[in-house]
């Protein structure tokens, strides 16, 4: 069913399922950026449609509202514990294509990686539904189309924003909230077809233990800083580590949490007696995009990088994860397909 | 040849030490200027000065190597920068064909602030319009400067009334993930503000210099910015031939507002306490402060002064730098 609503109309629509929904959206936080004067444009909470930011690719992904970047998993006293409350809330979350698909892969993680689901995750999981923000044009450093991350179907209602609002609702739980709010129309979302930026990919086949030793990572060794930004924005890095924090005034009661963790970061593979993997900074590089666009595919038959372009867009040492793609692919050979 | 020097040093030229030439110094508040002035700048070069143009440390230009007789015609030709570089941005100034009408106070410096530098905490060029604003033309001998972060890029230290750019970090522990980044950075860099306690980070609010550093370091955007603007200001720093010294901070975490009033104050409190037996009537703010006292000064600068819930206000200051000659301050 689709329908063609005055903003006003779908702003009333938004208030409605705000009494059932806790509903999150990119939002401009004015003045609240990195550099002075700048806005920070990042998933809030939202009770009305002017809150919403479409004009920008929000900095940090939706994977926070999913995965949160820190979470308590239990709190703890003595020989008790206790999980923390559950939020009933059902949660609606307006994204985009690629972020959709995204999602995908932290279910692939979380919920089918092995016998055990993360709990955690799935029931935050359960609760969301997308609101799919149509997305025609992309923005700077998109590579959705490459990573064929630019269409799903996997929205309960997919939203063209204008001066009217065109909605195409595919669960029938929202149909009661919309209906009479709008008139028919025939709509269906357009999907980008072609990105700004174009990658190749490499024919993983062909990448061997020859490839993580070339030259090329070298570079990266010199300009990679090792800020994790790259790992913090992005859709599909979903590496977390946990904390177990004893409260101060009282060490036998804390609580056991998760925070993000990333593979860029100091620490992150750091062993009892201060042996680590990878202190080397090009072999950071070089493990998260084997990561992206290697062994994830090998497991689970399609690539874990969505093309969102996050990383590329926040690097303060402008190193372009796209351009790195397209350097392996160079080395090894394109994908046959 | 009869040149009243008085007269045309109020009217920023100056006695060289070649005879019969005087230089022209050019005025650039906020030191950030539209090239369209340079084709004024060149062509006054070109015709009456000797085709070149000194870039001053206080970042306006002068211009050597011209003839006294000229400074009529050269002021006619130098209306439009006063035009755009003065009345447009609100100093008040009777005749525009006339000339700087006064040289005392010098002009505005400032780094190149957040309009290009990620470190600035503000629009360093507009704050410093604001101050010419305030105080030009006045010819009491003041020197200011704005920069936008503890670097200092602009040497605020230097002056008279230096500008240091404060910004309140805000921290949403939820956000954080324990990567010590800021932490690290600000031990390295600043004053150890920062420490970890439970894969947190706390932050002494007192050791804290506002620099933003921890802002710019965190990944998760776990420090935000307090888009609301503060400023350190440091005073009575200089250069010269009896004290040279560094600046020290008389304010920290006030307003522009604040800036603005305590900067007009003072020249209240120059006419004041100024040394009415100086050579040629002037004497540089700083010393009139060693005379009268950092009390009395403060008493001067804050008057009718309303200062946020933020604001700090040193108690006392213990101006250091060194003295060339300490028996030059006593008297036999």
């Amino acid at each position: 069913m689709s329908l063609k609503l005055s903003r006003e109309a779908f702003d009333d629509v938004l208030k409605d399922l705000g009494k059932e929904y806790k509903i999150y959206a990119p939002i401009r936080i004015k003045g609240e950026g990195r550099f002075s004067d700048t806005d920070v444009v990042r998933y809030g909470e939202v009770s009305g449609l002017d809150e919403i930011e479409i004009h920008e690719k929000a900095h940090f992904s939706p994977k926070e509202i999913l995965f949160p970047i820190t979470q308590t998993l239990f709190y703890f006293t003595e020989g008790e514990y206790q999980e923390p409350k559950y939020d009933e809330k059902k949660i609606i979350v307006f994204l985009r294509p690629c972020d959709i698909n995204g999602v995908t892969r932290l279910d692939q993680v979380f919920l089918e990686n092995g016998e055990d689901k993360d709990i955690y995750y799935e029931r935050l999981r359960e609760k969301v539904k997308f609101f799919m923000i149509e997305c025609i044009e992309g923005f700077d450093n998109c590579f959705c189309v490459s990573m064929d991350a630019n269409k799903t179907e996997k929205y309960a209602a997919a939203i063209r924003f204008g001066d009217d609002m065109l909605v195409e609702i595919k669960d029938e739980a929202l149909i009661n909230a919309f209906q009479e709010k709008g008139e028919f129309v025939n709509f269906e979302p357009t999907f980008i077809q072609e990105n700004l930026v174009n990658v190749k990919l490499p024919d993983i086949e062909q990448i061997t233990t020859e490839t993580f030793e070339d030259d090329m990572w070298k570079e990266y060794a010199q300009r990679c800083i090792a800020c994790g930004r790259c790992n913090f924005v992005c859709m599909t890095c979903s590496c977390w580590t946990m904390q177990d924090i004893a409260y101060d005034e009282n060490n036998s009661s804390g609580e056991r949490r998760r925070a993000w963790a990333g593979c860029h970061v100091d620490g992150f593979t750091d062993m009892a007696g201060g042996h680590g993997f990878r202190k080397n900074y090009g072999d950071r590089m070089r493990f998260k995009t084997m990561h992206k666009i290697n062994d994830f595919k090998k497991r689970n038959g399609y690539h874990m990088c969505v093309g969102c372009g996050r990383c590329d867009d926040v690097c303060p040492e402008y190193i372009s994860f796209s351009s790195c793609i397209n350097k392996v692919t160079k080395l090894v050979g394109e994908e046959r397909k | 040849m009869d040149i009243n020097t008085k007269k045309i040093k109020k009217n920023a030229y100056r006695v060289t030490k070649v005879r019969g030439k005087t230089a022209l110094r050019i005025r650039v508040p906020g030191g950030h200027l539209d090239v369209k002035y340079f084709d004024i700048i060149k062509e006054v070069a070109e015709k009456y000065g000797d085709g070149s143009v000194h870039m001053t440390i206080r970042q306006g230009f002068e211009l050597p190597g011209i003839d006294f007789d000229k400074i009529p015609e050269i002021n006619r030709m130098i209306a439009p920068i006063i035009q755009g570089l003065e009345l447009d941005y609100g100093v008040s100034i009777d005749d525009i064909e006339g000339g700087y009408p006064a040289a005392g106070t010098r002009n505005v410096s400032a780094c190149i602030g957040n309009n290009v530098c990620p470190f600035a905490n503000y629009n360093t060029t507009d704050l410093a319009i604001k101050i010419e604003k305030a105080i030009f033309p006045n010819d009491r001998h003041v020197k200011i400067a704005c920069t936008g972060c503890p670097n200092d890029c602009i040497k605020a230290h230097m002056q008279d009334f230096g500008i240091i750019g404060q910004v309140e970090p805000i921290y949403e522990a939820s956000r954080c993930v324990g990567c010590e980044a800021c932490v690290k950075n600000c031990k390295k860099r600043v004053t150890g503000a920062l420490r970890m306690e439970n894969y947190k980070v706390k932050r002494e609010e007192d050791r804290c210099l506002g620099c933003g550093e921890c802002i710019l370091k965190c990944p998760t955007g776990a420090w935000r910015r307090n888009p609301e603007k503060y400023y350190r200001v440091v005073i009575m720093g200089r250069t010269g031939k009896k004290n040279p010294r560094l600046a020290e901070t008389f304010l920290e975490w006030v307003d522009e507002e604040t800036i603005i009033k305590i900067i007009t104050n003072t020249y209240t409190f120059i006419e004041e306490y100024i040394d009415k037996e100086a050579p040629l009537g002037k004497e540089h703010i700083g010393y009139i402060v060693d005379r009268a006292g950092y009390h009395v000064f403060k008493e001067y600068a804050l008057k009718d002064v309303v200062l946020g819930p933020k604001a700090q206000v040193a108690n006392h200051i213990d101006f250091g730098g060194y003295k060339y000659e300490r028996n030059i301050y006593f008297t036999k």
